[in-house]
């Protein structure tokens, strides 16, 4: 088991690698000119130009700014702003063009509101779509059945944004049933009441999926053997579904869900927007518009490090829900 | 057999099926597991249930403990256990007979025992359905059950996962799970199947054991003649879904009184050594979804021309077997006993 974990950390530990170096090839060699954005105003003149890329160590071979922002990363690193000498502790991940502050402090500001939407979409989809599925896959065949997966695949097909966009505008523009949006500034409660909305739509959307996989995988496991067995045993209903089919079925729920909490915690990018949430999404599509190259790269090599690491915690979890797996 | 008006069966009658018909919808049309099918187990006794394989035995055994989804699954015909109708019982009803009136040993105990939950644990789960106990005094049951069985350091082992037990202690391990609420019946499906010789003894002298012990009635499902003969009391031989002979084991195994028993017995591989495994007989086993009309065992029966015509349209009924007590035929051949005597190659 132990050496499994390194093995698999090692593993992770070469993918990142691998990530930041193509994300930093790919970002600082690529086309777009960072003293530009930096510089956006008409009459930004050659010499102002030339002073920033020195700044920002731009005129330097690729090689020791990839030594310098590798670096930065452990032991942190100053950076001269016209001037003023600003610090970026490690892990350094460089400093925002635009605001000038450290990327790590601009995404870990934007890491609660992520965080807890994330959650709060991850409690929804697995109270609605194991629900549903455990319901469709005990009356399958059943006319309630058909009505829900069709609807959940009806639901599926229409674009995420459409959805989204009417969602918001219905139940917290015009209807106002759901709490809008307010920055965490405001206070812990009207942020949590305005992440009500989005979790919900969020949790609806991605509980379609997971009402198919937990109805395919239960109809699979109500057939077998051991819960046949169950059964047998006297045990009532609800103590066969829950601990017997069920605890059988959340093994390939559990890999997805890794996965789909991977992505939600680097950001939801529609959700976000339409909902104004200031959250990690938000930031990276506000970097992306603004070319604030040091902040999509900060988000990049954040999500590299999500995906690595649930991937394990997911591959972890598993050997728990399958005492199988752990011998191996 | 008379569904109206019966008396009351002997005291000693745990277990009491009348005219028992299953079938399941199937994409293809349905299939007729079980059909007509009468027996009765008895306390204290062991009653073997042979039968090829898709012959409905387990599928007959399921509907004891009321283990078919009614909403896939059409039965009708009557099951009485200790009295108490099962066939059309509500849930709360079977729930409660199930495991403590009548309890099953499934066929292929790596797939019948849950691959997450340590064995210990899976015994004790049966016993805290039945008993108001805590968890530790129903653990402390099942350890109690797996030393029972014969389960070397049933401390250790019952916080082990099936796949850690080899084939042998699987087996004895759902065992324990059969007994561990003292049913009145125990159906054994296939106990020894896959076993080498050596621990199919020590499993079949277990239950021999624990039905002197309990006194509980055994049904042992199995396919194996020479386990029949040293360990049952009574014989029910099924094909397609029906039963076609039933008696006392020695006689039935004696002197068969189906063409079906006979040819089982003429497969085996040398008539005066050892009883061994059940070997193909001619022919092929029939389909449930389109059986053959009259009697099924038609195609495959040498003694079918000497009937004619009613073999192959009239599906013969179950009697008494003529000249022999307490055995029952299915077989239009007017003294089945007789003929298969003199018929016989044996
Ligand atoms: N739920 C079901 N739906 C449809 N067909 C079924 C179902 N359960 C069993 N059958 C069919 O009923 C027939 C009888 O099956 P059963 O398992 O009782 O045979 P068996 O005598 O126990 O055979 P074996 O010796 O192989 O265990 C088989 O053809 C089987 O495919
Ligand atoms: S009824 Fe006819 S076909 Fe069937 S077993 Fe008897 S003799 Fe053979
Ligand atoms: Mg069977």
């Amino acid at each position: 088991m132990l050496t499994y974990v390194l093995r698999r950390v090692g593993l992770g530990l070469t993918v990142l690698l691998a990530t930041l170096v193509a994300s930093f090839l790919l970002f600082f060699a690529g086309p777009a000119d960072p003293a530009q954005a930096m510089c956006p105003e008409q009459r930004c003149s050659p010499e102002r130009l030339t002073e920033i890329r020195e700044n920002l160590g731009l005129d330097r071979p690729l090689a020791a700014q990839f030594t310098e922002y590798f670096g930065g990363l452990f032991v942190g690193r100053d950076f001269e702003f016209a001037g003023d000498v600003v610090h970026c502790s490690a892990p350094c991940l460089g400093m925002s063009f635009l605001t000038k502050r450290p990327v790590s402090e601009e995404i870990f500001s934007r890491f609660p509101a992520t965080v807890l939407l994330a959650l709060g979409t991850v409690v929804v989809l697995l109270a609605v779509g194991l629900t549903v599925g455990v319901i469709t896959a005990r009356a399958r065949g059943s006319a309630l059945d058909r009505l829900l997966i069709g609807g959940s695949q009806v639901f599926g097909a229409i674009p995420y944004y459409v959805v989204a966009l009417v969602f918001a505008l219905y139940a917290t523009r015009i209807h106002g049933i759901l709490p809008q949006a307010m920055p965490l500034s405001d206070g812990l409660p009207g942020f949590l009441a305005g992440l009500i909305a989005p979790c919900l739509l969020l949790g609806l959307v991605y509980s379609a999926g997971y009402a198919r996989y937990t109805r395919s995988a239960m109809i699979e496991t109500l057939a077998t053997d051991y819960v046949r067995t169950a059964r047998s045993k006297g045990l009532d209903e609800v103590t066969v579904v829950r601990s017997h089919a069920l605890r059988a079925a959340i093994g390939p729920v559990v890999t997805i869900l890794g996965l789909d909490v991977a992505a939600l915690l680097s950001g939801t990018l529609v959700t976000e927007k339409i909902f104004e949430i200031d959250g990690i999404g938000k930031l990276s599509i506000d970097a992306l518009a603004r070319d604030d190259l040091p902040v999509i790269m900060g988000t990049v090599l954040v999500t590299a490090v999500l995906v690595v690491t649930l991937n394990l915690v997911v591959d972890i979890a598993y050997s728990f829900v399958d005492p199988r797996v752990r011998l191996s | 057999m008379i569904p109206d008006g019966r008396v009351d069966p002997p005291a000693d009658v745990v277990l009491d099926v009348t005219d028992l018909s299953i079938a399941f919808p199937t994409d293809e049309g349905l299939l007729q597991a079980v059909s007509g099918l009468s027996f009765q187990a008895r306390l204290g006794r062991t009653l073997a249930i042979v039968g090829e394989s898709g012959s409905g035995k387990t599928v007959a055994s399921m509907a004891v403990l009321g283990l078919h989804d009614p909403r896939r699954t059409r039965i009708s015909g009557s099951i009485r256990l200790e009295g108490e109708e099962v066939v059309g019982a509500p849930e709360w009803m079977l729930q409660a007979l199930r495991s403590t009136t009548a309890a099953m040993v499934f066929q292929d105990p790596l797939s019948a025992l849950h691959p997450f939950h340590k064995v210990g644990r899976q015994i004790a789960e049966a016993y805290r359905a039945h008993h108001p106990v805590s968890k530790a005094v129903a653990q402390r049951r099942a350890v109690e059950m797996l030393d029972r069985v014969g389960i070397p350091n049933p401390h250790r082992r019952a916080n082990q996962f099936p796949h850690e037990f080899s084939g042998g202690m699987r087996q004895r391990a759902m065992i324990a799970l059969g007994l561990v609420n003292n049913p009145r019946l125990l159906i054994a499906d296939e106990p020894t199947t896959a076993l080498d010789v050596t621990v199919q003894a020590q499993i079949l002298d277990l239950l021999g054991d624990l039905r002197r012990e309990f006194g509980s009635a055994v049904i042992l499902i199995t396919h194996d003649l020479a386990v029949v003969a040293e360990t049952a009391d009574d014989l029910l031989v099924m094909y397609a879904g029906r039963a076609v002979e039933q008696g006392p084991a020695r006689q039935v195994l004696g002197r068969p009184s189906h063409p079906y028993t006979e040819a089982l017995l003429q497969s085996l591989p040398s008539p005066s050594a050892d009883l061994g495994l059940l070997r193909t007989i001619p022919g092929n086993p029939p389909s449930l979804l389109a059986p053959p009309p009259g009697c099924a065992f038609h195609p495959r029966c040498v003694f079918s021309d000497r009937v004619g015509a009613p073999c192959r349209t009239e599906v013969p009924a179950w009697r008494a077997a003529p000249g022999e007590s307490h055995r029952h035929v299915r077989c239009h051949l007017e003294d089945p006993v007789t003929a298969i005597d003199a018929g016989g190659l044996r």
